[in-house]
């Protein structure tokens, strides 16, 4: 499989970042805070306020670097990627099943993904930590979710495969809380909620899942597909809809469960949150660096894919889904297969 | 059948398509390329044999690096690493030198001579690209291997030119309907430049049906 190259993530806000012969500097007043190789990276993402020189956007260009903006609080601004990658045809298709009914099958994929992996967070919970949860609960959320999975592959129609994902959505989120086994005063889960987030929680998802869209974004675009056509999310200006079609099935796995672990190994604590007089919250500056180097470290460890059966690092999954959408839709395989993680 | 210039294909190909139709559909039509320690190592042992154009004379010897060529009865078009004039009296004339000269292609490989005919077709195609440019009859070629350093003599036969019209055939008719041939996996896989953008496994069809991969995940 491909090389897992690394993602530079700029969280100093008053940080210059440039080029310097082949290497991308990050420079903070006088002091020169870090010098990487291009030649090591995939990515770049900013959440700084003085961007990058265009020098540097425009070797990063030349390398298939894609760009990200973000701003300090992690709000997605957009990325820059520069010519697009490769084949029109292949985009062409992409558009044709858009637009017809075929795109019904992929949105079906998409979401039993999800639910599938919903299923197995809960499952994995019930295993690790039988002694600590509420298990007959759990094991009533997941059979429910069992259920909706079982409904997703024979619907006929957008409305009744949303219907199966909210359904699971809720017994998913409603067991959420129960799978929360440290600082439980300060960690509660009730609902989700993003804009704002209002709790510590949901500011950590919505972090991770930026994050994770940026990837999904990210992986797209590097194997040629249009990241905004997608099949379960309608066209809307501005919105990544195939990058978040792709991102629902990897969403338990990637983004609950970091953000479960994070809070149960005690990684994170009350002090790494700020509140805002709004009532929002949010991971203050130095524990969204924190948070970054976790999920680094996160991608680095190794999986057998459950289609491929190859050995990659956690951090490939996106891309490997994003090939294999893109193999599909050019007729190399019967269906679209979700990342069924157990 | 004479192709017209925007149809041409690259010449480079026909080595690529030789070693795996589906590799040279991957990067031909759909436009996908890794870079791999492969790829670089040929591309640098190529920087040396040519940067450019640039044509040398040494006593009986005119040496051209770098010559673009095309034949619109192949329909392709390229570049030559080497093509060697030898003075000669059954040559022909060209334009700027005095006496005739007989033109002997060389291409550069990395890595060891292949039992297949890929590196040899490829030789072949230069030649007849040569031959329709210049109105002139060429035997042979050398392929030139960067392990171990020495030349290998390539003799055009009516059988490999036969070979190489019907591929470059298929190669145009897979062209125009945009297709890209399925994964067949072999033990070639293993030095192929873009398996990972292929994912060869998936041409096994009783491994790949998703519809068993997903029922298989319902309990």
């Amino acid at each position: 499989m491909k090389k897992l190259l690394n993602v530079l993530f700029v969280t100093q806000t008053d940080a210059k970042v440039y080029l310097e012969t082949e290497n991308v500097c990050v420079r903070k007043e006088d002091e020169l805070l870090i010098r990487v190789p291009l030649l090591n990276l995939e990515q770049i993402v900013l959440f700084n306020y003085y961007g990058a020189t265009p020098q540097l956007l425009g070797e990063c260009v030349k390398r298939k670097i894609s760009v990200s903006f973000l701003s300090e609080y992690g709000k997605y601004y957009g990325t820059f990627h520069g010519e697009s990658s490769g084949n029109v045809l292949l985009r062409r298709e992409q558009y044709r099943i858009a637009d017809d009914n075929r795109g019904l099958e992929y949105a079906k994929a998409f979401i039993f993904g999800k639910l599938h992996n919903q299923k197995w967070v809960i499952e994995r919970g019930i295993r690790d930590y039988s002694l600590r949860i509420d298990t007959p609960l759990l094991k009533k959320q997941s059979s429910f979710i069992s259920e909706q999975l079982k409904q997703v592959l024979s619907v006929d129609s957008g409305e009744t495969l949303r219907a199966a994902e909210g359904n699971a959505a809720h017994y998913y989120f409603s067991a959420f809380d129960e799978l929360i086994l440290q600082n439980k005063e300060f960690f509660t889960f009730k609902t989700r909620n993003r804009r704002p987030p209002t709790d510590a929680v949901n500011a950590m998802l919505s972090f991770a899942y930026t994050l994770l869209a940026s990837e999904c974004r990210h992986a797209l675009e590097v194997v040629g597909l249009d990241s905004y056509v997608g099949f379960l999310h309608a066209d809307r200006p501005g919105r990544a809809s195939l990058a978040l079609d792709l991102m629902e099935e990897l969403r338990p796995h990637v983004a609950d469960r970091f953000v479960l672990s994070l809070i149960n190994r005690s990684e994170v604590a009350e002090s790494d949150f700020e509140v805002q007089s709004s009532g929002a919250v949010y991971l203050s500056a130095q524990s969204r660096k924190k948070f970054l180097s976790s999920w680094q470290n996160r991608k680095k460890e190794e999986i057998v894919h459950p289609f491929l059966k190859e050995k990659i690092e956690w951090g490939l999954v996106p891309y490997c889904q994003a090939l294999l959408l893109a193999r599909t839709i050019r007729g190399d395989l019967d269906g679209y297969p979700p990342f069924l993680w157990k | 059948m004479i192709y017209e210039e925007e149809d041409y294909l690259l010449l480079s190909g026909i080595q690529h398509y030789a070693f795996c139709p589906r590799q040279w559909a991957l990067i031909h039509i759909e436009d996908q390329w890794n870079e791999n320690y492969l790829t670089t190592g040929g591309r640098l042992l190529h920087s040396k044999a040519h940067n450019g154009e640039s044509v040398e004379k040494r006593g009986n010897l005119i040496i051209f690096r770098g010559l673009k060529v095309r034949s619109s009865e192949l329909g392709i078009s390229g570049e030559c690493d080497i093509v060697e004039f030898h003075k000669s009296h059954d040559g022909v004339s060209l334009h700027g030198y005095s006496d005739l000269w007989s033109p002997y292609p060389v291409e550069y490989k990395r890595g060891k001579s292949k039992l297949d005919d890929c590196d040899r077709l490829q030789l072949c195609a230069q030649a007849v690209c040569l031959e329709e440019m210049l109105c002139v009859k060429i035997e042979n070629g050398a392929l030139f291997y960067g392990e171990p350093r020495r030349r290998e003599v390539v003799a055009f036969t009516l059988e490999l030119r036969t070979t190489l019209k019907d591929t470059v055939t298929t190669m145009h008719q897979l062209f125009m309907q945009k297709y890209t041939p399925k994964a067949v996996k072999g033990k070639y896989c293993k030095s192929c430049s873009i398996k990972e953008l292929c994912l060869p496994n998936l041409g096994k069809a009783d491994k790949t049906s998703v519809k068993r991969y997903m029922e298989a995940h319902l309990e």
